[in-house]
């Protein structure tokens, strides 16, 4: 967990996940590579080594833009709002901004997934028509799963942040 | 509370002078629109904002001042510019001032009616003017379909991205107009125009209005009463062809209609339709010169033939084959060779007439490829219409098929009902008990006997032809769907979304610039597009034709009981 103070009511929190490993690249490719060579040599078709190479190029890049999650951030900026970012190994970066005035709080909550329970932060979107229900729970770092004491202080900055905004309309 | 000055990155490097925005005290921002120079008459400088005011409906009003020092600071300008405050009141005034090339600048405002001093963070955001006022912003796509929006509701950001986008007026006077004031914003180096757009602008409204007279006369004629009694208008409901040239006409009718597009959906529906019929058209040319080099059409009439002849064959040697001891299982002889006969007469019919047909068969072919010229859809439908036609006498067996076999487990159920003493209440709708005499039982319960053990032949024979039908459907309903996937996607909007992805905006996004201990926290506001999920889903084309009505459930059921099936239902028609 990495995190940046900007200014009084601006923070920055990333959390980075583990690179690609070249090992387990160089052993995917092996195996799919070895599989096609035993196919050529039952079916005599060369077709089968370009194929088998062209669907690991393309398997490669699919998974290095679409799948594997390089870093997720999350930008908190008072009385703006909440940016979400995840970054993918290819250099895409997918953004969601969330204004302030339809973020209600931030939580932590408990799932229970298989036999464990596991602890997951997310934002409450408040409901434009009735102002104390939720409209929709958008859940944080979802693929990088920190955990729970990374959440807390992920929880204490944000906390802090949204204080602020409360606190304000009775100071003016 | 914090104050948001939304910046243009344009006016970084202009003259010193006073900003004029919007000022949206809900919020407690500032949307700075450009930066008015020395010298200026204040008394002029408001007259030009109310005339601005007044035509853009737009509230911009001088917001606070801008010092851009080359030199080291000068104490006299800056006096002069908190001067300026007291004569454009303005709460609460903005000063900006920048010294030469720094990135960091020094913001603070003036209070003069609150009583408490005090110091208020001030977030700096920077924009690209061309790009916001270009850009439309989507709402997201549940709420845009619930109907009550409050507009006190609107979000954030849409507020800003409409004072941008209305106030298009104050971008147009550049740096070589001479008027009492001088801005500067995005334009203002030049008013950015393209010849090619305008040449088209003046030529689209002669081409709209010969467009919609040429359609005038074209829908007039076809709703002529020539056209339209019963048997012809029957035939034209059932080909799949003439649905699409309507479809067609409507479009054209759409886009030639000279009313201007009253907000962004119906330009982007408009350009949508544009473009799709042009590409639709541009593929059918296409197919046209592939089917006609080297008499491609020739070939296909001549296998045309020879291809029926086949099927036809095909299905003399499945009912040979249903006429002996099909898959083992024993048929009742007499039913068997009956039917067997007559579907078999049939064929030998439908074969005459093919053969009868055979001569003209390559001359209208080869007309009928050219209204391929029209487009792609066009050619599709005219293909699906001759698998339809050719497959005519499948569907007439089924027809066949199914009406014996809905009319035996008609009779089946109900003499299951006589048998057990019950009768259907047509009244009441239900099944009651009944007392049935003892020759109404006898001759019930014979033809019960009889009616279960022919149920296998027609059975068998109705299975069959249904499977083919099924078959044929399948096929037509494939084409059906390339059809439609043509004619509903956006392809202008997936386009825009590709090269100028800044127009369809999904939402913004934040990213911290360089910071310094004491100034104003730097952020750079960029356009997030769309996704082309998004991009599809909003901005498809209505199309004519639905999906399956039925379920699988009851699609099975209506199989079960010999009811016949129309699995696509077009929209317009009768629902029964």
């Amino acid at each position: 967990l990495r995190c940046r103070q900007h200014s009084a009511s601006c923070r920055e929190l990333a959390v980075r996940r583990p690179r690609l490993q070249l090992r387990s690249l160089s052993a995917v490719t092996s195996a799919v590579w070895l599989a096609a060579y035993g196919l050529f040599v039952l079916s005599e078709n060369s077709m089968v080594l370009s194929a088998a190479i062209f669907i690991t190029l393309i398997g490669l890049i699919i998974y290095l833009h679409f799948v594997k999650i390089d870093q997720e951030s999350l930008l908190v900026i008072g009385s703006l709002g909440i940016q979400v970012t995840s970054s993918y190994a290819s250099g895409k970066e997918s953004t969601t901004f969330i204004e302030m005035s339809q973020v209600k709080d931030v939580v932590i909550n408990e799932a229970i997934h298989m036999q464990k329970v596991i602890y997951y932060l997310c934002i409450l979107l408040q409901d434009p028509r009735d102002p104390q229900g939720v409209s929709e729970v958008v859940p944080l770092f979802q693929s990088s799963k920190p955990r729970l004491d990374c959440l807390m202080e992920v929880y204490k900055s944000c906390q802090e942040i949204l204080d602020q905004r409360k606190t304000a309309p009775q100071s003016s | 509370m914090v104050l948001k000055v939304f910046f243009p990155s344009c006016c970084s490097s202009a003259e010193s002078g006073i900003l004029i925005g919007r000022w949206i005290s809900e919020q407690n921002s500032a949307v700075i629109l450009a930066v008015v120079h020395f010298p200026f008459i204040p008394v002029q400088v408001k007259q030009y904002l109310s005339e601005v005011q007044r035509v853009t409906k737009v509230s911009v009003s001088v917001l606070g001042s801008w010092n851009n020092s080359k030199q080291e600071k000068e104490e006299s300008l800056s006096e002069f510019l908190e001067d300026l405050g007291t004569i454009f009141s303005h709460e609460p005034w903005i000063q900006i001032s920048k010294e030469g090339d720094s990135k960091f600048w020094s913001c603070s405002t003036l209070q003069k009616q609150s009583n408490n001093h005090r110091e208020e963070e001030i977030i700096l955001v920077y924009y690209d003017q061309r790009k916001v006022m270009l850009s439309y912003l989507h709402p997201p796509l549940d709420t845009a379909a619930s109907t009550d929006h409050k507009v006190d509701d609107a979000s954030k950001l849409s507020a800003i991205f409409d004072t941008v986008a209305k106030s298009k007026i104050l971008f147009m006077t550049d740096k070589y107009d001479d008027g009492p004031i001088k801005l500067t914003h995005w334009q203002s180096d030049g008013v950015e125009a393209s010849i090619i757009v305008e040449l088209m602008k003046q030529a689209s409204v002669p081409a709209c209005m010969l467009l919609t007279f040429l359609l005038s006369l074209i829908s007039g004629a076809c709703k002529s009463r020539v056209l339209n009694f019963w048997p012809l208008s029957f035939l034209w409901s059932k080909l799949s062809t003439c649905e699409q040239l309507a479809h067609r006409l409507q479009h054209l009718q759409v886009i030639g209609s000279n009313k201007k597009a009253q907000n962004q959906t119906q330009l982007m529906r408009k350009a949508n339709i544009f473009v799709s019929l042009l590409i639709d058209v541009a593929l059918g040319i296409l197919l046209m010169s592939w089917l006609y080099r080297k008499n491609r059409i020739g070939h296909l009439a001549d296998t045309l033939i020879p291809v029926a002849d086949h099927v036809a064959e095909e299905l003399q040697d499945l009912l040979q084959w249903l006429m002996g001891a099909p898959a083992g299982l024993k048929m009742n002889r007499a039913l068997d060779q009956v039917l067997g006969r007559f579907f078999l007469y049939h064929i030998h019919l439908w074969i005459s007439y093919i053969h009868l047909m055979s001569p003209f068969i390559e001359m209208i072919l080869w007309y009928v490829g050219l209204s391929a010229c029209l487009g792609l859809t066009v050619a599709l439908c005219i293909l699906s219409d001759i698998v339809a036609l050719l497959t005519f006498h499948i569907y007439c067996f089924y027809v066949y098929g199914a009406r014996l076999y809905c009319l035996k487990i008609y009779g089946l159920s109900s003499l299951w009902r006589l048998f057990r003493g019950k009768k259907w209440n047509v009244l009441r709708q239900r099944v009651d008990s009944c007392s049935y005499d003892l020759d109404q039982l006898f001759i019930g319960t014979l033809l019960f006997t009889i009616l279960l053990f022919l149920l296998p032949t027609t059975a068998l024979y109705y299975l069959v032809f249904t499977l083919l039908r099924l078959l044929v459907v399948i096929v037509q309903g494939l084409i059906h769907l390339l059809v439609d996937l043509i004619d509903s996607l956006p392809l202008y909007s997936i386009i825009l979304r590709l090269c100028r992805s800044y127009r369809l905006a999904a939402g913004v996004k934040f990213r911290v610039l360089e910071q310094q201990d004491g100034k104003p926290l730097r952020l750079l506001m960029q356009i997030n597009p769309l996704s082309y999920g998004s991009v599809v889903q909003t901005y498809r084309l209505p199309t004519y034709s639905c999906y399956p009505k039925d379920s699988w459930t009851s699609l099975c059921k209506k199989l079960f009981l010999g009811e016949l099936i129309y699995p696509w239902k077009h929209k317009g028609e009768k629902q029964d």
